[in-house]
Parts: C-alpha cells; sequence; structure tokens
C-alpha cells in the first residue's frame, strides 16, 4: 500500500518536518514494514508561464518550432529561478496559442531521469527553459503536446510555483499490509496507524459526512449457495447521480494522489471511484445507469452463464462465482471485476454507484478461478469495514457533484445484513500472563480504546467490542497484541525460560552428524543439491519398483524441465560435478545426504478431504494424513571424478575409480558401526563389470542397503563428464536402523600368532570375497585374521582361473600354536573352497 | 702352529698397542669388526697369551692375570668408545642422507569439507539442546493439512498465497512441499509429552527464483516453547540467548508487530549484531510470536491451561549476513571452493 503523504495529513497531524524515513520508523513500530517509497523524482524551479507570442519557423529537418516569448514572472517581477519575468523558449509542439497557461521547466530543474534544464542553444536560439508536457512531468501518459493548464481547468497566476500547484511536490511512502489488516489498505486505515505510533489526532474521514438515504432502486440480495454458510453479500449501498460530465478533467491534485498510490489516471469517474477506494478502503463500481435493464440481483452465476468483463475477455462462470446481474443477467463479477456492458464511457450522463460488502471467501476462490486479482478483490479477501459503505457511496456522490458536474439525485438504495461485531471478553490478567510485561490497567484500556474497541466493565474483566473494521479480532489473544503494539513491544522484558531436562541429541541424528563428518573428514566436501529432477534423471537413477518407474511430480515446478521429486541424490550430485568441471575443478569427491521421494506406482497419495483447523482430528484421521504421504528416506551419495592427487614430487597422478566410492562405504561403515559388504551387481546407469550391490548381514539375514559403481561411459559421454565417474549412493535410514546398538567384544589373547600364506586356484568368476569366507569357515576358530594379498592371472594358472593368495593369522586363547597347528587349520579351510569352488593348492 | 708365545710385560704390551692402533685405524664399522676379530677374536695374540695363562707356574699366576685382564679391559674399553664414535657419526651421515624439502611432500590424502549451513545447522541444534531442547524431524513432503491448516490458515484466506507454494499433482491430494518447518512443530505437539521445548531445523521450499537473497530450496530452524505460563517475555530471553550464542555477547533483540496466522501477538525479530564488517548493526532475523490458540487447538491442547512461543528464521540468510556473504547462490550451487574455505569449522 502506498500512502502519499499529502492525503495522510489530510486526516492525522503528521509530525512537522516529517520525512518519508520518519514516516516510515513511525509505522513499523504499529507493524506495517516499509516496502519503499516514491515521488515525481522532480527539482524546480518549474513555474507557470503564460506563451506571450511565437514565431513558426521551419528547419531544413522538415519539422517546424515555435520561437516563444513565455512569461514566467509577473511583470517586471523576478522569477523563481532568479532570472528575468520573459523568457525566449523553443518549443517543438503546436498545440497551443498565445495566452495559454503553460508550465515552464526553467534552468536548474530537474525532470525524472536526472534530465537536467539548462539555457541552451537550439534551433539557432538560445532556449531559456522548456514548455512541458504531461508525460515529461510524470503526470500521466500523454505526450500528444505540451500540457495546457486550461484542459485541467486551471487559470493560476503566472510566476507560480508548478509543482505546488499540481502536487507534483508530494512523495509516497509504501508499507507491507499483512493479510489480517483489511481496514489499513486505505488511507483512513494508515492514517488511524500512524496516530497509534504517534499518538497525533486522528481525523476519521468516515465521520462527517452527510450519508442521507436514498431509496426506490430495486436492488435484491438472492444467495442460494453460500459458501460455509455465509451469504455472499452482507451489504450493497446505491446511489444514483446523473448529468455527469465524464470527460471534465481529473483535477491534477487528484492525479497526482492516484499516480503516486501507483494507479493510473484513466478518467474523470473511474479515477473518483479509485480515489474513494483507496481513502476509505471501499471498492466501488459505477454502471452506466441507462444501459442497465431494470434492478440488480446479487446472485450465484447459473450453470453455463458467460460474462464479458471490463478487460474485454469473455468469461464461462462457475457456479459458485457471485455475480451481479441485471434482467439481461450478469453484469458483473461482484467484488472483482465489473462487466463490459454496463460500463462507464464518455456518453454516459447517469451514474449507478455500488458499494458492497461481499464474503472474504467467496471473493478469494473467484479472483484465484479467474486469475483475477484486482484491487477491489484484494480489499476483500482480507476484510472490508462494512460500516464505511453508505460513507463511501456518498463520498463518490459528493465528487461526482463537485469535480463532474452531476446532480445527485434521490433513487438509490441501502441494503445492510452485517453481523455486528462480537464482543470479547477479556480476563484481568490475560494479558499480562501472556506478554509478560507489566501493562498497568490505564495502558490496557487506553490502548483498546484507541484502536477503537467499545470497552465495559464485567466482573473480572473488560468486555471488548472491536470496531468494525477490525474483524480479525475474535480471540482475547488479539486483544492482547493490539495492547502489546500500542504500548509498544519494547515494553517486553527478556526472562529465560527453563526447560525440562531434555535427552540431547537422538541416536539417529548423532549418527547422522558422524556419517557426514566421517565422509568430510575422509576427504570429501559436503554439497546440496535442489531435488527437482528432469524425467530422463527420473528413468535412469529410480529405484526401479517392480516394471513401473514413479516419481513425486510438483504441479508448479520453477523448472519445467524438472518437475520431478528426486528419487536418488544422484542426479544432482553429477550436476554439481558438471558445475565444477565447468569452473576447471577437475578433481572432485563430493557428497549429499538428503531425502529422497519414492511413492509407489499406483498408489494414490494425500487426502482429498482434509481435516479443520483448530481441532485435534482423531487417531485414525491423523494416521490417513501420514499413510497418505510417499516414503520419504534419507540417503547419502558420494561421488568421484578426475583425479585421486595429481603429478606431485616422487609421486605419480593416481585417477579415481570404483576402489574410492568403496572407500568411502567402508568410512561409512565405521561411522555407524557396520560391516557394509559390496557383491557384484548392476543397475542400469552404472558400468555392467563395475557395479557392486551393497549388502548388510545381519541375524535376520541380508538387506541391500545401497549400490557403489562406475557411470557408464556413454551416460557420462551425454552427460558431458569424464569417463570414469564413481559412485555410491546408500539408505541412510536404513544403516542407522541396522546400525549395531550393543557392540559384541571378543576377548584379546596375548599368546603369540603364527601366520601363513595361502595361494590357491579357483575359476576366475568367483568372487574372492566368496573364497576368503569359505576359507575362514573351514579355518575355523584359530583364525583371526585373513587378508586377500594377491590376484594373479597369467602364465602358470590355466585359462578362466585365477590364483588368489591370501594371508593368514591364526592364534589360540590359550597356548602358543605350533606351526603344525596353523596348517593344518588352513588345509582346513583350502578343503572348504575345494568342495565349494573347486579351489586348488598352487604349487 | 705359530711360534709359542708367553706372557711378558712386552709381549702382553706390544698386544695391546698394536690392537689400540688397529682400533684407532678403524674408519668405519666394517674396519672396526675386521679389527674386533684380529686383535680380541680366538686367534688373536691377546686370546692366545690369555690361553697361555694356565700354564703359568702357580706363584706367578696372580701377577700375570693381572696383566692380562688389564691389557683386555684396555682393548675393550677402545674398542667400545671407536664403536660408539662410529654408530654415532654413521648414523648421523645417515640422517644426513635422509633429508627432505618438507615442503615439497606429496599430499595424498584428501580435503573434504562439511557444507556450513550444516555446520551452522547443528551448532544452533547444540545451542539448544545445551537448554534442553530437543530436535524434532519431519517429512518434506507433508499433507496441507499439517502446513496450513493446522496452523491456523483458513482455507482461501490471503496469507496462504504469501507462501509461495510448491502443490505436488494433483493438487486434489492436497499435498505439498512444506513451507517451512512448522509442520514439525504440530508434529511434536501431537506426538509429544507436554511440556514440549523442541527446535525444528530443516529444509523448506518457496516458489521463489534463485537470485543473490533468494532461494527456492532453503534450509530453515524453527523453535517452539508450550508450557504453564510462558509469555512473550520468555521468547525474548531465549532468542536473546540464541543470538548471544551465534553473534557474540553483545547481540540484542527487538521485536517489531507483524502478522503470522500462527501466532499471536506475532513479531519480526531483528537482531543487533556485533561484530558485524563494517560496524555493529540491527539485521532483520525472522519471525515469532506467541503461539495462537487455533494452532494448540488442533493438537489438542487446552489453550487455558499451556501457551507458548514459536520463532523462525533462515539459515542461508542467518549464514549470509553472519560471514557477511554477498550471494546466497553460492550456498546452493556446490563450488567446492565455498565450502572448502569453511573446513569443518563455521
Amino acid at each position: 500500500m502506498r500512502i502519499p503523504l499529502g492525503w495522510l495529513a489530510e486526516f492525522v497531524d503528521v509530525t512537522p518536518g516529517s520525512t518519508v524515513a520518519d514516516v516510515h520508523a513511525a509505522l513499523v513500530k504499529v507493524g506495517l514494514e516499509e516496502e519503499g517509497s516514491h515521488d515525481f523524482d522532480l527539482t524546480g524551479p518549474i513555474v507557470v508561464g503564460e506563451v506571450l507570442d511565437f514565431v513558426e519557423e521551419p528547419q531544413s529537418n522538415g519539422k517546424t518550432i515555435r520561437w516563444c516569448s513565455v512569461r514566467v514572472a509577473p511583470d517586471g517581477e523576478t522569477a523563481l529561478d532568479g532570472g528575468s519575468d520573459v523568457r525566449g523558449i523553443v518549443c517543438g509542439a503546436h498545440n497551443f496559442a498565445p495566452g495559454d497557461k503553460v508550465v515552464v521547466t526553467l534552468p536548474g530543474a530537474v525532470l525524472p531521469g536526472g534530465f537536467a534544464i539548462a539555457a541552451r542553444k537550439t534551433y539557432g536560439h538560445v532556449s531559456d527553459g522548456m514548455i512541458a508536457s504531461s508525460r515529461e512531468l510524470g503526470l500521466g501518459d500523454e505526450h500528444d503536446g505540451i500540457l495546457r493548464l486550461a484542459t485541467l481547468g486551471l487559470d493560476p497566476v503566472v510566476g507560480t510555483d508548478a509543482l505546488s500547484l499540481l502536487g507534483l511536490d508530494d512523495q509516497a511512502v509504501e508499507v507491507n499490509v499483512t493479510p489480517d489488516r483489511g481496514y489499513a489498505f486505505s488511507i483512513r486505515g494508515i492514517a488511524r496507524e500512524y496516530a497509534h505510533a504517534t499518538g497525533a489526532a486522528f481525523r476519521d474521514p468516515a465521520l462527517g459526512l452527510d450519508v442521507s438515504d436514498a431509496s426506490g432502486f430495486d436492488v435484491v440480495i438472492d444467495d442460494d449457495a453460500p459458501i460455509r454458510g455465509r451469504v455472499g453479500a452482507t451489504v450493497f449501498v446505491t446511489r444514483l447521480v446523473r448529468d455527469v460530465d465524464p470527460t471534465k478533467p481529473t483535477p491534477p491534485w487528484m492525479a497526482t494522489r492516484l499516480s503516486l498510490a501507483g494507479i493510473r489516471s484513466i478518467s474523470l469517474i473511474v479515477d473518483i471511484t479509485n480515489y474513494v477506494m483507496l481513502e476509505l478502503g471501499q471498492p466501488i463500481h459505477a454502471y452506466d445507469f441507462d444501459t442497465l435493464t431494470g434492478g440488480l440481483r446479487v446472485r450465484r452465476a447459473r450453470t453455463g452463464e458467460k460474462l464479458v468483463t471490463l478487460d474485454d475477455v469473455t468469461r464461462a462462470l462457475d457456479s459458485e462465482d457471485l455475480v451481479i446481474a441485471d434482467e439481461s443477467g450478469a453484469i458483473g463479477l461482484a467484488g472483482v471485476m465489473g462487466g463490459a456492458s454496463t460500463e462507464i464511457g464518455d456518453s454516459s450522463r447517469t451514474v449507478l454507484i455500488e458499494a458492497a460488502n461481499f464474503d472474504p471467501v467467496s471473493i478469494a476462490r473467484t479472483a484465484r478461478r479467474h486469475k483475477l486479482p484486482s484491487e477491489a478483490s484484494r480489499r476483500f479477501e482480507r476484510g472490508v469495514d462494512p460500516a464505511v459503505a453508505a460513507v463511501a457511496a456518498a463520498r463518490v456522490v459528493q465528487l461526482l457533484v463537485d469535480l463532474a458536474g452531476g446532480t445527485a439525485d434521490e433513487l438509490g438504495s441501502t441494503y445492510s445484513q452485517h453481523a455486528r461485531p462480537t464482543p470479547v471478553e477479556l480476563p484481568d490478567g490475560y494479558i499480562s500472563g501472556l506478554i509478560g510485561a507489566d501493562f498497568t490497567a490505564d495502558e490496557i484500556r487506553s490502548a483498546l480504546a484507541e484502536i477503537g474497541g467499545d470497552i465495559e466493565e464485567i466482573e473480572g474483566g473488560l468486555r471488548v467490542t472491536p470496531p468494525t473494521w477490525r474483524s480479525d479480532i475474535t480471540h482475547k489473544s488479539a486483544l492482547a497484541e493490539e495492547v502489546a503494539r500500542i504500548v509498544g513491544y519494547e515494553r517486553i522484558p527478556s526472562v529465560l525460560p527453563v526447560a525440562p531436562p531434555g535427552r540431547g541429541l537422538t541416536r539417529e541424528q548423532t549418527l547422522r552428524r558422524q556419517a557426514s563428518q566421517t565422509l568430510a573428514s575422509s576427504g570429501l566436501v559436503e554439497v546440496m543439491a535442489y531435488p527437482f529432477v528432469s524425467e530422463a534423471a527420473t528413468r535412469l537413477f529410480a529405484t526401479p519398483k517392480g516394471d513401473a518407474v514413479a516419481a513425486v511430480r510438483v504441479a508448479n515446478p520453477l523448472d519445467a524441465e524438472a518437475p520431478y521429486l528426486r528419487t536418488s541424490l544422484l542426479p544432482g550430485l553429477l550436476d554439481i560435478v558438471r558445475r565444477n568441471l565447468s569452473r576447471g575443478l577437475t578433481d572432485l569427491a563430493l557428497f549429499e545426504t538428503g531425502l529422497v521421494f519414492l511413492p509407489e506406482p499406483g498408489v494414490d497419495y494425500g487426502q482429498a478431504e482434509l481435516p479443520v483447523g483448530g481441532a485435534r482430528p482423531s487417531d485414525d484421521v491423523l494416521a490417513g494424513l501420514d499413510a497418505g504421504l510417499p516414503a520419504q528416506p534419507r540417503h547419502v551419495a558420494v561421488v568421484f571424478a578426475g583425479q585421486a592427487w595429481e603429478k606431485q614430487p616422487a609421486l605419480d597422478a593416481r585417477a579415481v575409480g570404483l576402489a574410492d566410492a568403496l572407500d568411502s562405504v567402508r568410512q561409512l561403515g565405521l561411522a555407524l558401526g557396520l560391516e557394509i559388504r559390496p557383491v557384484q551387481g548392476a543397475h542400469p546407469a552404472l558400468h555392467p563389470g563395475r557395479t557392486a550391490t551393497l549388502v548388510i548381514t545381519t541375524a535376520e539375514g541380508e538387506t541391500i542397503v545401497g549400490v557403489a559403481g562406475e557411470l557408464l561411459p556413454r551416460i557420462a559421454e551425454d552427460a558431458h563428464l569424464p569417463r570414469v565417474v564413481a559412485v555410491a549412493e546408500l539408505d541412510l535410514d536404513a544403516l542407522i536402523s541396522l546400525s549395531p546398538r550393543e557392540i559384541a567384544v571378543r576377548p584379546i589373547f596375548g599368546y603369540p600368532a603364527a601366520t601363513q600364506d595361502l595361494s590357491l586356484v579357483v575359476p576366475r568368476d568367483v568372487p574372492a570375497r566368496e573364497v576368503s569366507d569359505a576359507v575362514a569357515r573351514g579355518a575355523g576358530e584359530l583364525l583371526e585374521h585373513i587378508r586377500l594379498v594377491d590376484d594373479y592371472r597369467g602364465s602358470g594358472v590355466g585359462d578362466g582361473e585365477k590364483s588368489l593368495t591370501f594371508a593368514l593369522r591364526f592364534r589360540a586363547p590359550d597356548r602358543t600354536l605350533t606351526a603344525s597347528e596353523a596348517s593344518d587349520a588352513k588345509l582346513a579351510g583350502l578343503a572348504v573352497a575345494t568342495a565349494e569352488f573347486g579351489a586348488s593348492l598352487r604349487e | 702352529m705359530s711360534d709359542p708365545i708367553v706372557i711378558s710385560d712386552e709381549s702382553v704390551a706390544a698386544a695391546v698397542d698394536a690392537a689400540l692402533a688397529a682400533i684407532a685405524a678403524a674408519d668405519d664399522s666394517t674396519a672396526l669388526k675386521a679389527a674386533r676379530g684380529a686383535h680380541v677374536g680366538e686367534a688373536s695374540v691377546l686370546s692366545r697369551l690369555n690361553a697361555t695363562l694356565r700354564d703359568v707356574p702357580k706363584e706367578q699366576k696372580a701377577a700375570a692375570g693381572k696383566l692380562m685382564g688389564q691389557a683386555r679391559a684396555r682393548v675393550a674399553q677402545a674398542l667400545a668408545e671407536r664403536e660408539e664414535q662410529i654408530v654415532a657419526r654413521e648414523e648421523e651421515a645417515r640422517l644426513e642422507s635422509e633429508f627432505v624439502d618438507v615442503t615439497a611432500l606429496p599430499q595424498r590424502a584428501r580435503t573434504g569439507a562439511r557444507h556450513p549451513l550444516s555446520l551452522l545447522q547443528e551448532r544452533i541444534a547444540d545451542i539448544f539442546v545445551g537448554m534442553g531442547w530437543e530436535v524434532a524431524e519431519g517429512p518434506e513432503l507433508e499433507s496441507e493439512w499439517f502446513n496450513f491448516d493446522a496452523l491456523n490458515f483458513a482455507p482461501d484466506h490471503p496469507a496462504r498465497a504469501m507462501q509461495d507454494t510448491f502443490f505436488i499433482e494433483p493438487v486434489e491430494s492436497h499435498l505439498l512441499l512444506r513451507t517451512h518447518t512448522s509442520p514439525v512443530q504440530i508434529r511434536s505437539l501431537l506426538s509429544r509429552e507436554l511440556p514440549v521445548y523442541v527446535i525444528a531445523p530443516g529444509r523448506v521450499y518457496r516458489t521463489d527464483e534463485l537470485d543473490a537473497t533468494h532461494t527456492p530450496v532453503f534450509m530453515q530452524v524453527e523453535g517452539i516453547a508450550i508450557d504453564k505460563g510462558l509469555t512473550m517475555a520468555h521468547l525474548r530471553g531465549t532468542l536473546e540467548h540464541f543470538a548471544r550464542a551465534v553473534f557474540g555477547e553483545g547481540a540484542k533483540i527487538r521485536l517489531r508487530p507483524n502478522y503470522f496466522p500462527f501466532t499471536e501477538p506475532s513479531a519480526e525479530m531483528d537482531v543487533w549484531q556485533p561484530n558485524a564488517k563494517g560496524g555493529a548493526r540491527w539485521v532483520e532475523w525472522g519471525g515469532c510470536g506467541m503461539v495462537n490458540p487455533n494452532v494448540l487447538l488442533s493438537a489438542g491442547i487446552d489453550p487455558e491451561e499451556y501457551q507458548g512461543f514459536a520463532f523462525g528464521m533462515g539459515i542461508e540468510r542467518t549464514l549470509q549476513f553472519r560471514n557477511d556473504l554477498n550471494d546466497m547462490r553460492d550456498m546452493v550451487e556446490g563450488d567446492i571452493r565455498f565450502s572448502q574455505q569453511f573446513g569443518m569449522v563455521v
């Protein structure tokens, strides 16, 4: 909401000498946050001049200029810039005659955009200033020649300061009006708030206006389908004005105020309705009375009904839309936009004014349905003072009479069925008990009176009837807020509450931190990608559920190319890899932890009907809400590209690969107390020979917790990534749930160990880990540790075979092992490997 | 067999002199080992002289034994001394040869980093855990009921439009990406025993285009405390304690009236940042207020018995003005140079 300061000062005593910043500082104290400020960006001297005479001089470029003699100060007096009273000025326009009063920008003046006026030589003359157009002054779009003051109905004294004459010296503050304060969408409301902030005297423009009743015009409120039981219109006032001249100019004071308030001047009658809306907060609609067929009816639209609105768009109406109709059908969308058929035009002579109060929900839905947010709907949605409609209609009548030459008619109507504000009981002590400040009884009473509340003493407290413009006050907590903000939030002391003893971070929270901390400590950089992904990425990296790949789709994505919510962290990580690569950062080790969204295919999530707020739903309903959400587990993913390290003195560069991803998996396992085992696997986006399914074995069995691999080279290439990109992604929630709650600790024995190597030959396709497990099972309890030392293929080993060498460490708990005991255990291990995989000892 | 030898002053002295000369001449451990073999080994003169002791007549035995003992001791001592010198010298030479330029050794371990937003979020959680609060979490894809209805956003109220919400298809499902972490407050009130003192950090979503001061996906931390007798003074006290922990001892809080559907009274909070680059200043930090009775009713709590406060702020914004960062895009793009400046510390 923009508030021209001159307008504000009509209704409240603005502290003399106040700057825009001072007014902002006052308004922010009562909750109107600063949004900006506006002015015409003009600096004088800019004065009223009179064209005395001119000579037309054709130019070589085909134009004809006028070399004018312009009086800019009364005869013999000094002009506002200290210069002489008559000036020679070159002018390109031709829409004026000698004797016309015009606006002259004298040397030293600055026009919008920093355009400085100086005496300058042009077309063979020194032009000592400029005759201004409306547009050059920021007064409007009119650029057909210069501004003749007579067209505004003005005949001021030559030399008068044109800035103050036209209101161009005013400025406006802009504040953010919160949705609970509909009444502050008006100069009236802001003036009241300014009075609250500063203690200045407030003059309510809604008082002191003659609101004489008019009658005889037929209006019917006929709402057969109120939304949530609220009738669409509760107030409907009409007034008739005859013999208006819609072609009369809008007076400059009105035009400049509208302009500062951010509303374009259109025509006198439209300007008047906008002016009154800004002043009082009451949206006004004006009909060309002669185009109406019979009286008005406020009703819901009929199925299939159509309406051409003022913007010349034909709108198919919804049966929930509230319309104004006459005998011809709908002629306006109530509170949102009028219809074209009854629009005021230059030939209109009789104007019917409508000032109504419509149900906020009905208006909000219609404005949203037809994508028509208007100044009117914005106010109705937030609530308009139901008591101001008659005043606003009278104010429009007054302005039509004063400015458009109209005559007030006795025909009109007054319908008012708005519920009176409900009193709110305020127990003694409630406010200090909620705010924690020592507000006195006097402060409380006077603050409540100041906001317009009607106060009544009752047993144990007060009964406060809120003013008509405060439909938001329905609970004593709202009264507490009013008192606190009027007296001042700075009165609230600072007291640290003592919470009961807490249990600290949960085990999940601690482990999650530990996982991230461990990955970072092992050299990975944490990143956070947006979760929005493309359909292609979704297909490639989804966790397939049977044949279908399901993903959640955003209805209003910012990027139409990426409307899905990620089912994997990898697409986002790869985007970040690419961004770093494009910035010349080629060696990357990144990780992310975050939620992924995993709907089951074919399941309808969500709820068509929600429980109402303000009451606890039943446990079943709450469980239903939760069941309506797709799974959102937290994943962790790593990605490696480029070199693990670059070439350095005495060290060759090392390229990254799957082993790096598996190292990170091991680190993660370490952080969470888990052994995460890779087994040969497959994934549509990963290298078929370099993919590991990640498995955890517990007493309950095996759980797949993720995948690691190198990106398929084709995919890497398509994504402009290096050929080798190693990744791993795991379900962090699952890992944490599998993390042991108790560690089984084995005793440590001090007897000497016996070490032996075992080389055996197995078929190539047997995973080393399985051979190692077999040996370990066979070697029994004496085996303390087994490690794969070598994987040899080549001469001495048959085709299709490989030789694996393991280092074994044996130890007994109660004695020093003999070499033959260790050898026996080793051979027992070999025997199992032989039985399971046909392993033979390599000589 | 060599010439028969006998112990005499002369013969012993000659053997000792020869041994000492050889030891002194030995220049390294190999030469010393040779000298040891030659002069104290089985075949050495001294050993052989020593072996003749058993043939010495009884009355001369004591004198001869003493002579031999002294001679052998002198040689042994000389050997030990020389060995020590040689070992020391050789060790020194070896160390010298092993010199490296410590500024040129290869770096094999990568340097990783946490994201500063994660670190700041954890720091904030720790501050509140230190006060006895707990950390609560919830889904990011939420039901509209938890995000709006339960929080006193009436259906069709313009306050819902203020939140620039991402909705999920189909829109009739009433699912959305949470616009604040407040749904977690409701979930906490529904699931926990009273009193409740929790903070809810996490990701939230608004349909803002990414620019220097906005991002459509950002992190928020919200707190809620519901107990008997909590007032707005406790809200200010909590925020001030929090502000001092994050911005330093001189930090303080200023409240300005504002409107949020879920609180009444509501306030915008500014923080006095005492150590701001360019001088101490007030900065807009977030929103707060006393929990609206309708919110308590949504969670089945009697507002006549319990009341409390709630607050929330953006972690990106907090990091931005706390660390004087001028472009929020740096926090979301994942350029490793950004996080690496922080390393493991924020």
